[in-house]
């Protein structure tokens, strides 16, 4: 029963890392079909930014900034590299793949290859007892953190006018425009959004992990992408629901299982789902 | 004779290795209704939409005495140039009421408008779009325009799909609308022309084969046989 508990709020907090990551991948393809693997630089960005800054200004400011310059980038990279490229899907493809590689190699040039301690609150590292379980708190704050995110992105959507041209951009883009709204700004703002998420991602997958390395984000990246396509394009909800589930199956094989078939279930899942639901859990519908 | 609202001078289309539009000339007059008829795939969404800045475009297009070919749409519509496109598109995963919200543009929209055309979209204000008849949803996108100022609407196909008597409904509405803004219309149901166009364009493989008075053209039967492919009594109650 302990082991179970155990994985089960492992598995959670990889699905909260994994949600933080699709959630905006999910939405920028959504809106503005860009299939962004620059998502991973995101994510790269807000936890080396973090781990910079921690020691000069303290962990809690050091978050913020480390959200605040992953937001940054991705409203940087949408502006100057992707928006030229609206109509020409392979060279945006190329684009962000190449940013993803060079961002991972400017990482290494600048701070090196092998993985940096991250820091983390005191509390975080201390472990509680759930049903005769040893959990570590840090689970706790990942999940809290993905649940909160949650709660806010479903909130924006339906509350806010900004919320509701996405949602409508994410079925039709031609036709905002067509209503006399210009939807590029809603392009920049789900990129800055999705920036900040994977930032935070990135943040709590250090804390996670306790270290973090240069090609973090690439290899989260897999299985979020995995979750975006399972969730649904366009789909906040749907993302959440395939985040869990991906996080509890990879969790439970590969602890029941032979190692590695817990990444093996995920592709299985994907396929699985693709043979039964093309268009993925919620379909390619802004759900709030 | 006032001006025109929309000049079309020598437009040009090309897509997907076709030239789909191949100099197209015509006014559309500021008041009343101006029908933009022809045979399927002769180009007039094309041409809507290129005037809209949907598509690449070659040639003039001045509105209101601008130049605007080449305007980014969303623009273009801030300045007053209102789209209905045809099958509606409106966002299925909205409500009626969102959708409205949408096309707000203005701080004071015309709700009292809107509501007295459509009282059954005030009833509906709650349920999602996608889940409408082609009828409502035909409502949806033709409120969605008229709750800002325009200038000049520009009508895909408003009765495409519709019961007979949502057709009557619609043309109503629309020949309410054109007493207070010029209408370009693209519409295939020549009752509908009969009743609601002052003006008529017709194009034939790209370009304008026919203009002049509505009238004129629906009275001709050889002219209304060899253009649009169908008898002079066509859409005569």
């Amino acid at each position: 029963m302990s082991t179970v508990v155990l994985l089960t709020l492992t598995g959670l907090g990889l699905a909260a890392l994994y949600f933080l990551i699709a959630s905006g991948l999910s939405l920028v393809f959504g809106l503005a079909g860009v299939l962004n693997f620059a998502h991973g630089l995101f994510l790269s960005v807000g936890a080396y930014a973090t781990w910079w800054a921690a020691p000069h200004w303290g962990l809690p400011a050091a978050v913020a900034f480390g959200v605040a310059a992953a937001a940054a980038t991705g409203a940087l990279v949408e502006l100057v590299l992707i928006r030229p490229l609206y109509t020409r899907h392979t060279e945006q493809v190329l684009v962000t793949v190449g940013l993803s590689l060079a961002g991972v190699a400017l990482l290494q040039s600048l701070w090196g290859a092998d993985a940096r301690i991250f820091p983390r609150p005191a509390w975080a590292a201390e472990v509680t007892g759930v049903l005769g379980a040893s959990v570590p708190v840090d689970r706790y704050l990942l999940i809290g953190a993905a649940v909160l995110v949650l709660l806010a992105l479903l909130a924006f959507l339906r509350f806010t006018r900004y919320g509701l041209i996405i949602r409508a951009g994410v079925e039709n883009r031609a036709m905002v425009s067509a209503l006399g709204i210009d939807v590029r700004i809603a392009f920049t703002l789900v990129f800055a959004i999705g920036g900040a998420l994977a930032g935070l991602a990135g943040i709590l997958g250090g804390m996670y992990f306790s270290a973090i390395s240069p090609g973090q984000g690439a290899s989260l990246l897999i299985f979020a992408f995995i979750v975006v396509v399972i969730g649904g394009l366009g789909s906040v909800t749907g993302s959440a629901i395939a985040a869990v589930a991906v996080g509890l199956l990879q969790q439970f094989v590969n602890y029941y299982g032979a190692p590695g078939a817990g990444d093996v279930s995920v592709v299985v899942l994907l396929a699985a789902v693709l043979l039964t639901r093309p268009a993925g859990v919620a379909g390619k519908v802004a759900t709030a | 004779m006032t001006a025109p609202i929309l000049r079309v001078a020598g437009l040009s289309v090309r897509l997907g290795g076709s030239h789909i539009l191949q100099g197209v000339t015509f006014d559309v007059a500021a008041t009343g209704v101006t029908a933009l008829l022809g045979r399927n795939g002769v180009g007039k969404t094309t041409t809507l939409r290129a005037i809209l800045g949907e598509i690449p475009a070659e040639g003039g297009v001045e509105y209101d005495g601008v130049p605007v070919l080449g305007r980014r749409t969303h623009r273009l519509i801030r300045d007053g140039l209102a789209y209905v496109p045809e099958d509606r598109c409106v966002f299925a995963g909205l409500t009626v009421a969102e959708n409205l919200r949408l096309a707000e543009r203005v701080p004071n929209p015309d709700y009292r408008l809107v509501h007295e055309l459509f009282p059954e979209l005030e009833a509906r204000a709650a349920q999602r779009a996608g889940t409408l008849s082609g009828g409502q949803q035909q409502m949806v996108a033709v409120a969605r325009v008229l709750l800002n100022p325009n200038r000049l609407l520009l009508v895909d196909e408003p009765t495409k799909g519709l019961a007979p008597a949502v057709v009557t409904s619609v043309a109503a509405v629309l020949g309410r609308v054109a007493e207070r803004v010029p209408v370009l219309l693209v519409e295939q149901n020549l009752a509908v022309v009969r009743k609601l166009a002052t003006d008529a364009i017709v194009l034939e493989a790209g370009r304008v084969a026919w203009q002049g008075r509505a009238t004129d053209l629906l009275g001709d039967a050889e002219a209304t046989r060899s253009l649009l492919g169908v008898g002079s009594t066509a859409g005569r109650h």
